[in-house]
């Protein structure tokens, strides 16, 4: 049993493969309340918060892309300049926890818990996400929709390391909506993220809290493209209604400890109205 | 490969380099801080990252102690409220959670002194709604917060104003 500290990513996924089964530790947010709980039995761990490769990110202005390394926190994830290229997820990342959890928290630790409730993952969801994995012996990339497979269950392999993801920058409005019990310090009771594509004329949401993974709503972003006028940056009261209602039928909440099915299958339809609503201001 | 933690390992707390030996691995921050270097300032009480009152500085940055893995901590500078200032001199962020009255039963007070110096290194005029949104994650029982903001703004006004260090 042993604490392992890489300081680069060689190093890491070397350590990884010596210990395939040890439990890999990035900003501590959600292990260490399960270790202090002691509801994990310890093995090795891997601390990759050190590792300098994770917590970096690119832009790249011809791509139009930005790759986020799995160490950055939601702090700088919150702030200017990320916050500008990916807003959905800048906002998500303010809504996360309270300072401290946000100067620690990462967002290869969202992806690696993946809870259904992640606050980062609706807006990876909407965003068409790419998530980077490593091993010893290659990397190989995975769409979010594929990456994620179920409530904190992931596409990831035994002596895999998640050590970022791809997004695009997009034109056009984007934002993170969330119910929850107060204002900080609050796990989502239902969440949306919704992103503009100006270029395409078309909008995309993912629901956070409301089903078994992040819910992207095909048939609610098929009928917004007919509702929307980008250039005007409109929407009719009236499709407005219609998409909230069509976003509630396509959510699959269960009642737990946290609320009932029934409220956030309402509450999901008001924050999807509410960010179209924001996306396309004139009615 | 870096540090690997087997018997002892090192910490850098307030300045001092401090060994910690028989640790079990899973030992949090917190509890090396208060059961092993008998450094009592930073508060055990939610120990899910919720309440705050383990606030500490590592590399300068604001954290729950209780988040942190001790072991994987080595190399890193450590700051608890007992290195803030000496026994018997208070700072400025200390004397004037006194003079507001912003110190009830005391038991969030370290961990609020934490966050505090943190918020004003981030900004030096905080906005009412900025300082609650920088101090939301201390939770205080007691004072209803009202007290507290007063003692952030006080200290932001005597640093513009010069009157403290």
């Amino acid at each position: 049993m042993a604490v392992i500290v890489p300081r680069s990513l060689p190093d890491a996924l070397r350590a990884l493969a010596d210990a395939p089964e040890a439990m890999v530790l990035a900003g501590g947010t959600d292990l260490m309340v399960e270790i202090n709980g002691g509801h994990l039995r310890l093995h090795d761990v891997i601390a990759v918060n050190r590792v300098a490769e994770l917590c970096s990110w690119r832009h790249d202005p011809s791509l139009r892309s930005l790759y986020i390394g799995a160490g950055v926190t939601y702090d700088e994830i919150s702030q200017s300049p990320l916050a500008g290229w990916v807003p959905a997820l800048a906002q998500a990342a303010r809504t996360v926890g309270s300072p401290q959890i946000r100067h620690a928290a990462t967002i290869g630790g969202n992806l690696g818990t993946c809870s259904p409730a992640g606050d980062g993952l609706p807006p990876l969801a909407a965003l068409d996400a790419v998530v980077h994995l490593a091993s010893a012996t290659g990397e190989r990339t995975l769409p979010f929709a594929e990456y994620m497979v179920g409530p904190k269950r992931t596409a990831r392999l035994t002596g895999e390391l998640i050590v970022g993801v791809t997004v695009p920058v997009l034109h056009g409005w984007q934002g993170y909506s969330k119910v929850g019990v107060r204002n900080a310090m609050v796990i989502a009771t239902a969440s949306a993220a919704l992103v503009t594509d100006a270029a395409a004329g078309s909008v995309r949401i993912a629901l956070g809290s409301v089903g078994p993974t992040i819910l992207r709503c095909a048939e609610a972003e098929a009928f917004a493209a007919t509702a929307i006028d980008v250039e005007a940056g409109s929407v009719s009261d009236a499709a407005v209604a219609e998409f909230a209602a069509i976003v509630r039928a396509a959510a699959r909440p269960i009642d737990d400890h946290r609320s009932s099915a029934a409220y956030r299958r309402h509450a999901v339809g008001v924050l999807a109205a509410r960010l179209l609503r924001r996306a396309f201001p004139n009615g | 490969m870096a540090d690997a933690a087997d018997e002892f390992y090192v910490l850098h707390v307030n300045g001092a380099a401090r060994e910690v030996r028989d640790a079990w691995v899973g030992e949090s921050l917190l509890f090396v801080l208060r059961e092993r270097l008998g450094l009592m300032g930073s508060k055990g009480a939610c120990e899910q990252g919720e309440c705050g009152s383990c606030s500490v500085l590592v590399d300068g940055v604001l954290v729950c102690s209780c988040l942190v893995l001790s072991a994987a901590s080595t190399g890193q500078e450590i700051t608890t409220i007992e290195g803030v200032a000496p026994v018997g001199a208070p700072n400025d962020v200390q004397q004037a959670f006194v003079d507001a009255g912003a110190v009830q039963c005391g038991f969030c007070t370290p961990g609020l002194i934490m966050a505090t110096h943190a918020l004003l290194e981030r900004t030096t005029s905080p906005t009412e709604l900025e300082i609650r949104e920088e101090l939301s994650g201390n939770i205080c029982r007691c004072t209803g917060y009202g007290r507290i903001i007063d003692a952030v703004q006080r200290v932001a006004v005597s640093r513009r104003d010069g009157v403290s260090s």
